[in-house]
């Protein structure tokens, strides 16, 4: 199938997945993780030239409902769960800058 | 008392709602700092409710056939205005501002919600170990973990502390729980019960179910939950299916397959003690007039590696919308994305990380085909072959887990030896059909056994009647 995954792997889907790791914490996930994607190599062996994928159990597609206002939730219910808000917007630190 | 002659009782004015909470808030009283079931006990709330349900019972008011029974919630449904956590400290403190479909229905039907219940986090594991809360106790054996990850509506109801509950169920969550719990647990067809207001784990598998101490119990609640919801775009446009009103139809004349693949026959783990029980319950179901013979579903025994790679892989886009920016709390950081890693690498646990890890991993560039492309096609193998099965056989049996209710502290060292508990419930999930769990005697530890009842999409009648006559041929003691 593939390498197995590496150190350098895990550095980098720990960016993607916006996670912060110690080092003792990157050594034990990537031994755990490759561990755990040893055991899907099962599926290396299968044949599945022409076999089509499924992403969804049911055979739905485009669900729609008629173009009718329903009652939305509260605007402030929502903003007071906020960690920070300011003029009925969310607020958070600047975008740019820094070392990221 | 069962719910369903506690409902009796309280409509007929026999037993008051609010004498029955209190029963209930006792025994939660007596024995919760040992089980530690809930993340929240709704205690004033409840009494609210219990009070209303009697004042309109008092006033001759006609009430839904929950009226003024308690019923208790996994924490990842969205109860408006009360914590709603997941067991993660990501959403701790957090009140959502609508109720879950789920809510909304048991409320419509007078259910009292008597709280909120501990689980593995996000819905992510087998034990309930994995709770930023802590662990949740077996009932019958606290020195063993009540399964997971709805393990806290298992203990719950196992311990008396409401008659009913709910959990979800993804790889398992349900069915596995209530066999270690000696419940009966239900994973519907995937669309019959509403996932509007639960927190998504991995969407195209997450369903809700009930966990009862018996087979009516567990057919009444999943009667009131069930049903079209057009707040949810994967709701099968069909009525709640009748399940009380065929639970005496019995088995007579049914097809019922000993799934192979799930039965001993080259799966990893399971224990003879388990299987012995799984014999037992051919003979029941056999004596009671059903055909019983080997089926095979080749394509399941890939489930487990399959399963591994699709519901991480949709946890890791669901969970990315936990960044600190719209709910939960924050951890500081100078710009907005050390912002985000700071928050979350701060409230997700151990778990949560790894698989959010592994299904970024397999979504990703050079790895899509290899993991998450071939996973994909496995699930439509295992479709393929459940569909084959189902023209011989009406039913699959086979165990729920593969052993009974282990020590805390067993599998917690080694991620692969938790999600083995998964083998033989995944199947389910990746088809999208019905499953439950029936207690079926116990192991060699003195431990329940559940035997795992199968059935294709929307087969819940004919599921439930071989659960009724599992729970009447006294098998079950």
């Amino acid at each position: 199938m593939t390498d197995p995954i590496s150190r350098d792997d895990v550095t980098h889907v720990a960016r993607l997945a916006c996670l912060s790791l110690t080092d003792q914490e990157l050594e034990a996930f990537t031994g755990q993780l490759a561990n755990i994607l040893s055991h899907a190599s099962d599926l290396e062996a299968l044949d599945l030239t022409g076999v089509e994928p499924t992403s969804h159990p049911l055979p739905l597609v485009n669900v729609l409902r008629p173009d009718v206002p329903g009652e939305p939730v509260d605007r402030d219910e929502v903003l007071a769960a906020a960690p920070s808000v300011e003029d009925h917007q969310f607020r958070v630190p600047p975008a740019l800058g820094g070392n990221t | 008392m069962s719910a369903l002659e506690l409902a009796a009782a309280i409509r007929s004015g026999e037993r008051s709602a609010v004498d029955v909470l209190e029963e209930h808030l006792a025994v939660i009283d007596a024995r919760e700092d040992e089980i530690h079931a809930f993340n929240l006990v709704m205690v004033e709330q409840a009494r609210r409710e219990a009070v209303d349900i009697d004042a309109h019972l008092a006033a001759g008011e006609e009430l839904g056939p929950l009226a003024g029974v308690p019923v208790a919630l996994k924490d990842n449904m969205c109860t408006r205005g009360v914590p709603t956590t997941c067991s993660s400290k990501i959403l701790e403190g957090w009140k959502p501002p609508y109720d879950a479909t789920v809510v909304q229905r048991l409320t419509a039907a007078g259910a009292v919600i008597i709280g909120k219940t501990n689980m593995d986090e996000f819905a992510m594991g087998g034990s309930t170990e994995n709770s930023a809360f802590g662990p949740t106790r077996n009932p019958l054996d606290t020195s063993r973990v009540p399964g997971g990850s709805s393990g806290g509506s298992a203990a719950a109801v196992a311990a008396g502390f409401a008659p009913l509950s709910l959990g979800s169920d993804t790889g398992g969550s349900i069915r596995q729980p209530a066999a270690l719990c000696g419940l009966v647990g239900v994973k519907p067809t995937y669309g019959r019960v509403s996932r509007y207001g639960l927190v998504a784990f991995a969407s195209s598998l997450d369903q809700i179910g009930p966990f009862a101490a018996t087979v009516a119990d567990a057919a009444l609640l999943l009667e009131v939950i069930s049903g079209h919801d057009p707040l949810d775009s994967t709701s099968i446009a069909e009525p709640a299916p009748g399940l009380l009103s065929v639970l005496d139809q019995g088995v007579e004349g049914l097809r019922i397959g000993i799934l192979d693949e799930l039965s001993g026959h080259g799966v990893e783990g399971i224990s003879p003690d388990v299987l012995a029980r799984l014999d037992a319950a051919v003979e029941a179901l056999t004596a009671a007039g059903a055909t019983v013979e080997r089926a095979s579903v080749p394509a399941t025994v890939y489930g487990l590696s399959a399963y591994y790679v699709i519901a991480p892989a949709e946890a890791s886009s669901n969970l990315s919308r936990y960044d600190g920016v719209r709910f939960g709390p924050r951890t500081d950081g100078a710009t907005t994305n050390e912002m985000m890693v700071a928050t979350r690498t701060e409230g997700f646990g151990d778990e949560v990380k790894r698989r959010i890890m592994l299904g970024t991993y397999a979504l990703s560039a050079g790895y899509y085909d290899a993991y998450y492309g071939k996973s994909q096609k496995v699930r439509t193998l295992i479709l393929k072959d459940f569909a084959k099965a189902y023209e011989k056989f009406d039913l699959l049996i086979s165990p729920t887990a593969p052993t009974t209710a282990f020590p805390l502290g067993a599998k917690t060292e080694d991620p692969m030896q938790m999600y083995l508990q998964d083998v033989c419930t995944i199947p389910s999930n990746l088809a999208g059909h019905p499953a439950m769990s029936v207690p079926f005697g116990v192991g060699d530890d003195g431990l329940p056994v559940g035997v795992q009842i199968l059935a294709p999409a929307m087969g819940e009648a004919t599921m439930f009647r071989a659960a009724a006559v599992l729970e009447k041929s006294g098998g079950a003691q």
